[in-house]
């Protein structure tokens, strides 16, 4: 898949497209937000020791992975509707 | 209508000349010819097939790859081939070779399986093909470089890729969020596609060679072909007929009708004709191989008063070939399915699969017949409607946009205003048509449960890709515990396995390169599990009975290609005998279709 809301993969993943929408409201909302791919910035991957330990103890199945001021809140799925709205909250941005 | 021959044109040639037009019209031997002849007069010539079914290895007679390649012999020219397989895999390991034993092995197969999609494989040939025309150092190199292009529904995608990705990019600079997956390490590269863009259009920089027999069908391609790069800007355009037949004697029945119909398509096509410089090129004995060969390209008159006919060779034993009617009634037998025919551009498969599906349902039997090929008009092969027989074609347009529709409805609907507005975008990307059209292609194989459903296909090279793609997508199914994809895509690569489901049909003519062609896309089948049902063998001289020096001295020619053919080849073959008028039109179907094999036993 090569795209941030996984149209050019097989199935459109809803969750994965209101994902990539919610780091949007996120950035605009003033949070520093980092989204690194396995294909796009694999270097970033290497170089999180965190990131580098789970991928060998778990696989790729650990992906996707959120870290929240460093620590990981979420593995290996996007956040729900649920989530997402929590997040938006504990940001502090009006949704 | 009198045209100046091509070989006594001017060599005032822009920097770079595409030679365009549909399968078979010989694109591959005039570009071969015209670099032959700029690297002869002292200028550093480079010779590039876009086609990922490319025959310039066969026609040079060398290895080729996806970088220069100097020609043995001929100072001054290289070749190389623009492989979408192998560009793709070189990007692939420009990504993941840095992590290659840091991240673990999991890590890096999932990284791999994202980058193996068609979109990826897309992007990576058109980066390749849009470096050689936006690099300005290329310049430097080279004086010419001269590209023999993929037949034109693949040109016609890869020529306008430079101007949808820069159009995509220029509007979707915001979010950074967008589907460049595959392209965000090639995104640097957005100088070059501009400028490959700015140079397409620029008359002083490109010229469009539209190359065309002397046909009514190759006609029609080449006049639609000139107004579409019109459209994305490319002028500067010309139209080089290839096959030009003089009858030697005018008594001889079978050459005076073939000179007659060229002359009369091009009368038709005087509209056209008037609007560009046109010139011509001769019919030649045979097919084009070899340096040597490809010099003679330009050769006026190739067949000597008696050419070389003699007396016709012996095959040793004899063989038999069986005729289109004893095809059908074998495939008849099965009462539905899907009927594919296959092979390069210019063999035959359009009306091939148009006669077929008319023989079906004159057999009483439900038929739908379909296209893959974007180029293709299998309602203008037809030219008329027959009960049973319903027609369609897979319109990569009409597929994308209903693909959207689709996409914003359901996933769509679940999302909120932004996620949606997201969404749109990257479903605006050049990316959303493959999987479009894949979809498209998935719905039309799953018709073959009901009914027959005979498919014609792109040439070689678009097809390759698109059995590339459904691997890749079964690939990624197996990995997924959960699909909403639909049944058909699901069981697309089991039906195409399954010889009772799908039966394939190469479609060759009697000669090296399409037979060649047809040879290597049965192999990669197999590859992928995929047995061809049996081969067609089109436009046959076999037996034709011309006195006429060239027609015999083709006649000749041909034989060992159909010894090749039917002893090394195929499981079953089909002869057609060769046709003077194009067959359009039910009657003229039929016909082809109850040809039987029985006169042409021979010992």
């Amino acid at each position: 898949m090569c795209c941030a809301t996984g149209v050019c993969g097989l199935d459109v993943d809803s969750d994965l497209a209101n994902f990539s929408g919610l780091l949007d409201r996120l950035r605009v909302g003033g949070i520093a937000v980092e989204r690194h791919g396995l294909g796009r910035q694999p270097m970033a991957f290497v170089q999180n020791p965190k990131v580098k330990a789970l991928l060998e103890t778990e696989g790729a199945e650990a992906l996707p992975l959120v870290f929240w001021d460093g620590e990981v809140v979420l593995k290996g799925r996007y956040p729900d509707h649920a989530e997402r709205e929590r997040w938006i909250e504990a940001a502090g941005i009006a949704s | 209508m009198k045209f100046m021959a091509f070989a006594s044109k001017q060599a005032d040639w822009t920097r770079y000349l595409f030679f365009t037009g549909k399968g078979g019209v010989g694109k591959t031997s005039l570009s071969c010819a015209t670099a032959l002849r700029l690297a002869e007069s002292g200028r550093r010539v480079l010779l590039v097939s876009t086609d990922p079914a490319s025959n310039l290895d066969e026609v040079l007679g060398i290895a080729l790859s996806n970088s220069p390649t100097a020609i043995p012999g001929m100072s001054g020219l290289e070749a190389l081939n623009i492989d979408p397989e192998e560009a793709a895999h070189a990007y692939r390991e420009r990504v993941i070779g840095p992590v290659r034993g840091i991240l673990p092995e999991a890590a890096l197969r999932s990284m791999e399986e994202g980058l193996s999609g068609s979109c990826t494989v897309e992007i990576a040939a058109f980066d390749e093909f849009a470096g050689l025309i936006g690099d300005p150092g290329m310049g430097e190199i080279y004086d010419h470089i001269v590209f023999d292009t993929a037949p034109t529904g693949h040109t016609l995608r890869l020529m306008s890729l430079a101007k949808a990705w820069e159009h995509f990019l220029n509007e979707n600079n915001t979010s950074g969020a967008s589907c460049l997956g595959p392209l965000a390490g090639l995104e640097k590269q957005r100088g070059i596609y501009e400028k490959a863009v700015e140079t397409l259009a620029d008359e002083n920089l490109t010229t469009l060679l539209l190359v065309s027999r002397p046909q009514t069908a190759s006609l029609r391609e080449a006049e639609r072909t000139s107004r579409e790069l019109r459209e994305l800007g490319v002028g500067n355009q010309m139209l080089v007929i290839n096959g030009v037949f003089q009858a030697t004697s005018p008594e001889d029945v079978l050459a005076s009708a073939l000179q007659r119909r060229g002359e009369e398509s091009l009368e038709r096509a005087s509209g056209f004709l008037g609007l560009l410089p046109v010139f011509t090129v001769a019919l030649k004995p045979q097919n084009i191989l070899g340096i040597g060969g490809v010099r003679s390209m330009f050769e006026e008159r190739t067949a000597g008063p008696d050419g070389n006919g003699g007396a016709p060779s012996i095959w040793p034993g004899g063989r038999c070939f069986g005729g289109l009617e004893d095809l059908v009634d074998d495939l008849s037998a099965s009462k539905r399915g899907v009927i594919m025919t296959m092979g390069k551009g210019g063999v035959g498969k359009t009306t091939t699969a148009a006669a077929i599906a008319v023989a079906l349902a004159e057999r009483g039997h439900a038929v739908h017949l379909s296209t893959t090929d974007p180029a293709a008009h299998v309602a203008e092969a037809l030219g008329g409607a027959l009960p049973g027989l319903t027609v369609g074609r897979i319109d990569p347009l009409a597929e994308t946009e209903g693909y959207r529709q689709h996409v914003l409805s359901t996933a769509g609907a679940a999302m909120d205003g932004a996620s949606r507005a997201l969404l749109e975008e990257d479903l605006r990307s050049p990316c959303t048509e493959e999987i479009a059209v894949f979809r498209a292609f998935a719905r039309e194989v799953a018709r073959g449960a009901e009914q027959f459903v005979v498919l014609d296909t792109a040439p070689t090279g678009h097809t390759l890709l698109l059995l590339d793609a459904t691997e890749s997508y079964q690939r990624e199914l197996n990995r997924q515990a959960r699909s909403t994809q639909p049944e058909e895509v699901l069981r697309l690569l089991e039906r195409l396995r399954d010889p009772e489901f799908t039966r394939i049909l190469l479609v060759t003519l009697p000669e090296a390169t399409p037979v060649h062609e047809a040879a290597a896309l049965q192999e990669d089948l197999r590859r992928a599990r995929i047995e061809p049902f049996g081969w067609i063998i089109n436009q046959s001289l076999f037996e034709s009975g011309s006195g006429d020096p060239l027609l015999r001295q083709r006649e000749e020619a041909e034989r060992r290609y159909l010894r090749e053919v039917a002893d090394h080849l195929a499981n079953r073959v089909a002869l057609i005998r060769w046709q003077i008028d194009e067959p359009v039109g039910v009657p003229a179907l039929l016909a082809l279709s109850s040809q039987t094999g029985a006169a042409l036993t021979f010992h």
